[in-house]
């Protein structure tokens, strides 16, 4: 089986993150960059049901070369090999572009199932996999907490705001994976030494045969009027509890009319 | 004047109050329409007149309610079609946020998501304010090719009535093969008992490490039923097995804006704030006062959770006895 992992190089999410003045792209040169957590799921599970159904993981990042970093950590844990879509005309791609441009290399690679994080935790837009399964026109199995495989048939465990459904489809799909569907493994050294054999594509928009008016922040349908750091909040009351405390803020509360 | 169409989340005939939501934002910019996915536009229509809904689109086949995100895109794309709206609303809820990107791709147009306000910019366009990195920049965004398809997030903005005919017009289509390729086999609620819903509760009380254990969550429970709150957790919580994930509040959880949110044995890590800080008013409860999560809250109390909230239930119902 072919398996494709989506995973996206994100800022640390620990870091002040910043927005270029002028354009209001993400700054990707200053924080650090790391695999978005929730991508490490994607990973996980790709090797999972690769391990069980004679599988092949490839990754596939979209993203500057920096990402690089990312794509070799994914290869440590197991996965084997890596398409890495970076060229200049890509920045500022919004999620139409972004989406089109990985819809077009998939398409070219061919695939069984597609596995992305449910959102990525810079944009949380939480959007590409469907939109992915929309371009390819293949069914979108997403925010599953459970995946199974049985043959060409799918079924998957979609965690909804009430609980969950129990939803299927048939092969070739989309799938976008919740965090705590698995316990993504660490590299082992062996993994790591490993990773650094494994072949990685490099393409650019020529090599994809991405079309380079669809993508990158003059093509996107979308652009930012202007933005600015939210103003810190008021200092607040904090009192220290000597016996009071439940009974200060439930005095809050009823000035508030919480209560 | 244009029409803003806003999709309409409801289970059964009951209209969800983000829907209510969309309408009263979709009112300032023209006239609201509604696309109703699914049975019961009769009995929901009743409610979407009461937030100015001019038309009811409704598409009545059982089968959108069993299929996974891709009929109602079609739905919504075959309206932008046929009746060329301004711009579409949806709620800004996980499924909310899918059925908007697939809607960009049919249409060809951008997509925000997350938006906590829409106001119009001086050419007129719609300008979405979103919030992000965790609620630390405010960003104002618009769509500048297609139809503008805008997901907002529930309990951003105040539902406001105002009075409108919401005649329905019944739609005929036929859902596409591709539309119909992920079946609902089952569909399951979990037990949440009276407590409203995370992201639409105008009260939420979440618990952290500082309960200590699955028993000690109860507490948490107990000053949430009191409140008339929505239980949430953080993710230490929810990694410890101590209450389901699907409660978790944070970057990787759920994104909550209540009127009150308590913060009850939480530290207030960067990631657990990235989902609540845009709350109205916070309260926390932590017995150590270098917790970050005193530097965003109204009103804190430094102190034992375990003295604290039980004298806190006490002068709750004792002032309610008044
Ligand atoms: C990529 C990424 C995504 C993440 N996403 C999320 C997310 O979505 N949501 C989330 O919450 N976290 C998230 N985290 C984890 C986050 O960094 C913190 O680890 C987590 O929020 C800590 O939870 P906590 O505050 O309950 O626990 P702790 O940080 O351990 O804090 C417990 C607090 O309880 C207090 N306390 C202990 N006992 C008592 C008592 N008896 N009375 C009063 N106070 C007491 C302590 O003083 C302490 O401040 C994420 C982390 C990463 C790296
Ligand atoms: N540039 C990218 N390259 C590869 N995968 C991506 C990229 N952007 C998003 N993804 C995938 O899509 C998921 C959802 O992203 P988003 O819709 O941006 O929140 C992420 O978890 C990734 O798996």
């Amino acid at each position: 089986m072919n398996i494709v992992v989506c995973v996206k190089q994100v800022p640390d999410t620990a870091t002040e993150r910043r927005l270029r003045p002028g354009e209001g792209t993400l700054d990707r040169a200053t924080p650090d960059g790391l695999i978005n957590e929730l991508d490490e799921y994607a990973i996980e599970e790709g090797l999972r049901i690769a391990e069980a159904h004679e599988g092949e993981v490839t990754i596939l990042s979209m993203g500057p070369a920096k990402a690089a970093e990312s794509i070799r950590k994914a290869l440590s844990m197991g996965a084997d090999k890596a398409i890495h879509v970076v060229d200049d005309g890509l920045a500022g791609s919004d999620a139409l572009a972004t989406s089109y441009a990985i819809a077009q290399v998939l398409e070219e690679t061919g695939f069984d199932l597609v596995i992305t994080g449910s959102e990525s935790t810079d944009a949380r837009m939480g959007v590409l996999a469907a939109m992915l399964a929309e371009r390819l026109g293949v069914p979108q199995l997403t925010l599953a907490s459970k995946v199974d495989i049985d043959g060409t048939r799918i079924t998957v465990r979609r965690v909804s705001d009430e609980g969950f459904d129990e939803v299927e489809a048939s092969l070739p799909a989309v799938v976008s994976v919740m965090e705590k569907i698995n316990e993504p493994r660490y590299p082992s050294f062996k993994g790591i030494m490993a990773a650094k054999k494994k072949p990685v594509r490099t393409l650019s928009l020529a090599d994809a045969g991405i079309d380079a008016d669809q993508v990158g922040l003059a093509a996107s349908a979308t652009e930012v009027v202007d933005f600015a750091a939210r103003p810190p909040r008021q200092a607040g009351v904090i009192v220290k509890d000597e016996g009071d405390g439940g009974t200060k803020a439930a005095a809050f509360l009823t000035e508030r009319k919480f209560i | 004047m244009a029409e803003i169409l806003v999709l309409a989340e409801h289970a059964g005939g009951e209209v969800k109050k983000v829907t209510c939501e969309l309408l009263t934002l979709a009112r300032r910019f023209g006239e609201p329409v509604v696309a109703w996915a699914g049975p019961g536009a009769e009995e929901g229509r009743e409610r979407l007149a009461e937030f100015g809904a001019v038309r009811v689109y409704a598409a009545g086949a059982p089968e959108f309610e069993e299929f996974v995100a891709a009929p109602k895109a079609e739905l919504l794309a075959k309206l932008v079609q046929d009746t060329a709206p301004a711009a579409v609303l949806l709620a800004g809820t996980a499924e909310g946020k899918e059925v908007a990107g697939r809607l960009a791709v049919k249409t060809g147009s951008g997509v925000l998501t997350d938006a906590v306000d829409v106001t119009a910019g001086d050419d007129g366009s719609l300008v979405a304010e979103q919030s992000n990195f965790g609620g630390s920049v405010v960003v104002h965004s618009r769509v500048r090719r297609g139809t503008p398809v805008i997901a907002v997030r529930p309990n951003a903005v105040a539902a406001e009535p105002a009075p409108g005919p919401a005649e329905l017009a019944p739609v005929e289509m036929a859902l596409s093969d591709a539309a119909r390729a992920v079946r609902v086999t089952e569909h399951v609620k979990a037990e949440r008992g009276e407590r409203p819903d995370l992201t639409e509760a105008q009260v939420v009380v979440s618990g952290g490490r500082g309960v200590g254990s699955a028993e000690g969550f109860a507490i948490i429970e107990k000053l949430a039923d009191a409140l008339g709150a929505a239980v949430g957790a953080s993710r230490a919580v929810t990694d410890a097995g101590w209450y389901p994930h699907q409660f978790q509040v944070g970057q990787t959880g759920k994104t909550v804006s209540p009127q009150l949110y308590m913060a009850v044995g939480i530290s207030g890590a960067i990631q657990h704030r990235a989902g609540m800080q845009t709350s109205k008013t916070i309260v926390a409860v932590n017995k150590d006062p270098e917790a970050p999560i005193f530097e965003v809250a109204d009103f804190g109390v430094v102190g034992d959770l375990f003295t604290v909230v039980p004298q806190l239930l006490e002068e709750i119902s004792r002032r309610r006895q008044i």
